[in-house]
């Protein structure tokens, strides 16, 4: 038996690609790239199978020389279940379109929100012994100010303004 | 007897909802269905524990194909324990979801999508407890996680697609390496039994199975959101209506640290990386809770003390001992139930207070004291406060943790103690800011008035003119920053778009709306089990150091797959 050297080659370039592709913030790369990952993962356990024989069927060839069969089904119901979810994914990215002409994954604005907190806020302050304006509560003020060095760090849609 | 009765907690479930699709048309008929569907369930789980605790491990071929060719379920006491536990919770969050229904129409969770979906994700969740064999175990996580995606986008807003998206992808890479893992499991071994994977996958050379083991708890790592691999949940539970938020929570990840016991007890029983796995549990512990104590946001905090709580669960685990197991396996039963409590408890809060914030809330305890009650029990059984199953859960891991006696082990037991303190110091703000202040500490206005200037802030369109504010933003020539902009307008819009708690407009909260007697009934039962379960510690507990003494044994196991004495 000789070891192919295709498989692996095959099985790496795809991996590399889709891991490229799912690390980008639009989401119909996201789509490709988990394809790209799938496949590559349906290859790896191809692969598992042993070298290439023949088609498993009794009366069809001699046992001695069957391909492993077991991978093959394992395959079937991976496809099946990538199949499923990738269709899932291409209805949210439709959706996303759909709600905001847009389909970036989005920021978590919460997040944002703790994030900007300066030291002396809510944690620190009785909010309630404050004036109404200076509350943490909502931080409503404290954020005013931050607007601009917020701007700073957000990633904006990949490659929106060079393309 | 449990030949019939194993594959029930699976078929029944699926059958259930392929009926509740069927008569979608009859909210109240597809109501009853999976109401019985799911207390059936629960039935034969108590019985499978029974059978389970009385006989020892037992399995089932399905179909009848001899053992190492066909699907194989396995009722161990572990398994049988985690159903019972499962499958009363989404119990109780059903009969809370139909309440909710009833009250708000299907305008937020459209309720003939969500009865069979829920059936579908109690199916993959007793599938993947049953499993005796690891593909089968990938296919039980696969249908959860394809209920999961739609329960968690139920309704479509924006910010459950953008949560939702987050989820989707994680759980997708999840997967992908589970799958790989399972193809080279077989490359190296020639099986996917997990029975027969226990006796062969010791006798591959180390550096082979380090590299499976790894990639096994890589996967379920970001399943369970053990620490490096947990940013994903605090990102997309809060976005789903209450009583999918509350059932992920309370069953989701454990589903993932069941894995990782049967991983580390079954498959590796080695103990190769059980320092990793304790250094990740006080990264889990720690991260996990500071992460809680910033936040703001009822649900949020909730989202961030489950992560946090799972490194108790990989604590007892990683220890490695029967102690440290059995602590682990009671902590997963508590933890399920009292998360699962406490979202529901934040449905609840969100009806009464009309948001989550913990900051514009006030003087609930006065407005609805059986709410305060309601999240007061648990939020001190979760803190670990004396006598409730939550100071026997954590009591019993740092007592295994002590016994075992290493510099790492130790660092775990101060780790925990920290970060029960610091439970207790986040859900007492809770507390101290929504329930116990008076109203007129917070009064309406001036929180409206918050609220609005919020809404200003997020809804301003356009980027800040100030020079600086995008890299490169300065040498583009005049169309690409108007594209910029377009293109920061979008995003901005796709991110801030109709955030839940939002008032309609300025000066307006929302009406307060009164609190169905369902809901609080489903909670409060729920509430009552997990005192309950302080109650039953003792026989709960001595369950648990079976279950975990079988677990390092292995023979009860192999030999329910087998048959005594075989050599598979």
């Amino acid at each position: 038996m000789t070891p192919t050297v295709v498989l692996p080659v095959m099985i790496g370039g795809l991996y590399a690609a889709g891991v490229y592709l799912l690390l980008d913030r639009s989401l119909t790369r996201v789509l490709l790239g988990f394809l790209l990952l799938g496949n590559a993962t349906n290859l790896l356990v191809l692969s598992t199978g042993g070298p290439a024989g023949s088609a498993p069927i009794l009366g069809y060839s001699e046992p001695e020389g069957f391909n492993d069969p077991l991978p093959q089904a394992l395959i079937l119901t991976a496809i099946v279940i990538t199949f499923g979810v990738a269709a899932f994914l291409l209805a949210m990215i439709h959706r996303s379109w759909r709600l905001a002409r847009n389909e970036a994954v989005g920021t978590d604005e919460e997040d944002r929100r703790v994030a900007a907190r300066r030291a002396l806020d809510a944690d620190e302050l009785d909010p309630d012994e404050l004036a109404p304006d200076d509350r943490a509560a909502g931080h409503a003020d404290s954020l005013h100010g931050d607007v601009e060095e917020l701007a700073d760090d957000i990633d904006l849609p990949a490659g929106s303004g060079s393309r | 007897m449990i030949e019939v009765l194993a594959p029930l907690p699976v078929l029944l479930p699926l059958l259930g909802a392929a009926g509740a699709l069927l008569v979608s048309g009859h909210p109240s008929f597809q109501r009853t269905l999976s109401t019985t569907v799911l207390t059936a369930v629960l039935a034969v789980s108590v019985v499978l524990l029974f059978v389970a605790d009385a006989e020892g491990a037992s399995s089932v071929s399905v179909g009848g194909w001899p053992v190492p060719l066909g699907i194989v379920l396995v009722v161990d006491r572990l398994s049988a324990l985690m159903l019972v536990v499962a499958s009363t919770v989404a119990l109780g969050v059903l009969v809370f979801a139909v309440g909710q229904g009833a009250a708000d129409g299907s305008e937020e969770t459209p309720l003939s999508i969500f009865h069979p979906t829920f059936l579908v994700l109690v199916a993959g969740v007793s599938n993947a407890f049953l499993a005796g064999d690891l593909f089968n175990l990938y296919v039980g996580f696969e249908i959860l996680l394809m209920a999961s995606y739609v329960l968690l986008t139920l309704g479509g807003t924006a910010a459950r697609i953008r949560g939702g998206i987050t989820y989707i992808v994680v759980s997708l890479t999840s997967s992908l390496v589970f799958l790989a893992a399972i193809g080279l499991v077989y490359a190296a071994t020639g099986t996917v039994n997990m029975a027969q994977l226990a006796v062969r996958l010791g006798e591959l050379p180390e550096g082979t199975q380090v590299l499976l083991q790894s990639m096994l708890l890589i996967a379920f790592g970001i399943k369970a959101a053990v620490f490096p691999l947990s940013a994903w949940l605090p990102d997309s539970y809060p976005t789903a209506p209450a009583p999918v938020t509350a059932v992920f929570a309370g069953l989701l990840t454990k589903v993932g640290v069941y894995a990782i016991i049967r991983t580390q007890t079954l498959l590796f029983p080695g103990g190769a990386l059980d320092d990793l796995l304790l250094w990740a549990a006080l990264a889990t512990m720690v991260v996990g809770i500071l992460g809680a104590v910033a936040q703001s946001d009822l649900r949020r905090m909730l989202s961030f003390t489950l992560v946090s709580h799972i490194g108790y669960m990989v604590f007892g685990i990683a220890l490695g001992t029967a102690a440290g197991l059995a602590g682990a396996v009671f902590y997963v039963a508590h933890h399920i139930a009292i998360q699962t409590t406490l979202f529901l408890v934040a449905g609840l809060v969100e009806r009464q207070g009309g948001t989550t914030n913990v900051d514009r809330l006030g003087g609930l305890a006065r407005r609805s004291p059986l709410l305060a009650v309601l999240f007061f029990v648990p939020a001190m059984n979760l803190a670990g406060i004396p006598p409730l199953s939550g100071f026997i859960g954590k009591l019993g891991l740092l007592q295994a943790g002590v016994a075992v006696g290493s510099a790492e082990s130790l660092a775990l037991v101060a780790g925990g103690v920290v970060t029960s303190l610091l439970t207790l110091l986040a859900v007492a703000r809770v507390w101290t800011r929504a329930f116990w202040r008076s109203p007129n500490q917070s009064p309406a206005e001036d929180t409206a008035g918050a609220a609005a200037a919020d809404a200003t802030l997020r809804r301003r369109p356009g980027p800040p003119d100030g020079a600086g504010a995008f890299d490169g933003a300065e040498s583009a020539d005049g169309p690409a920053r108007t594209a910029l902009q377009d293109a920061w307008r979008r995003h901005t819009a796709v991110a801030t778009a109709s955030e839940p708690d939002l008032p309609p407009a300025a000066g307006a909260v929302r009406a307060l709306r009164p609190l169905p007697r369902t809901m609080v009934g489903a909670t409060a039962a729920l509430v009552v089990l997990t005192v309950a379960l302080t109650g039953l510690a003792g026989p709960l507990y001595g369950l648990a150091d079976r279950a975990a003494t079988d677990l390092l044994d292995r023979t009860p196991y192999v030999s329910s797959v087998f048959g005594e004495g075989e050599v598979p």
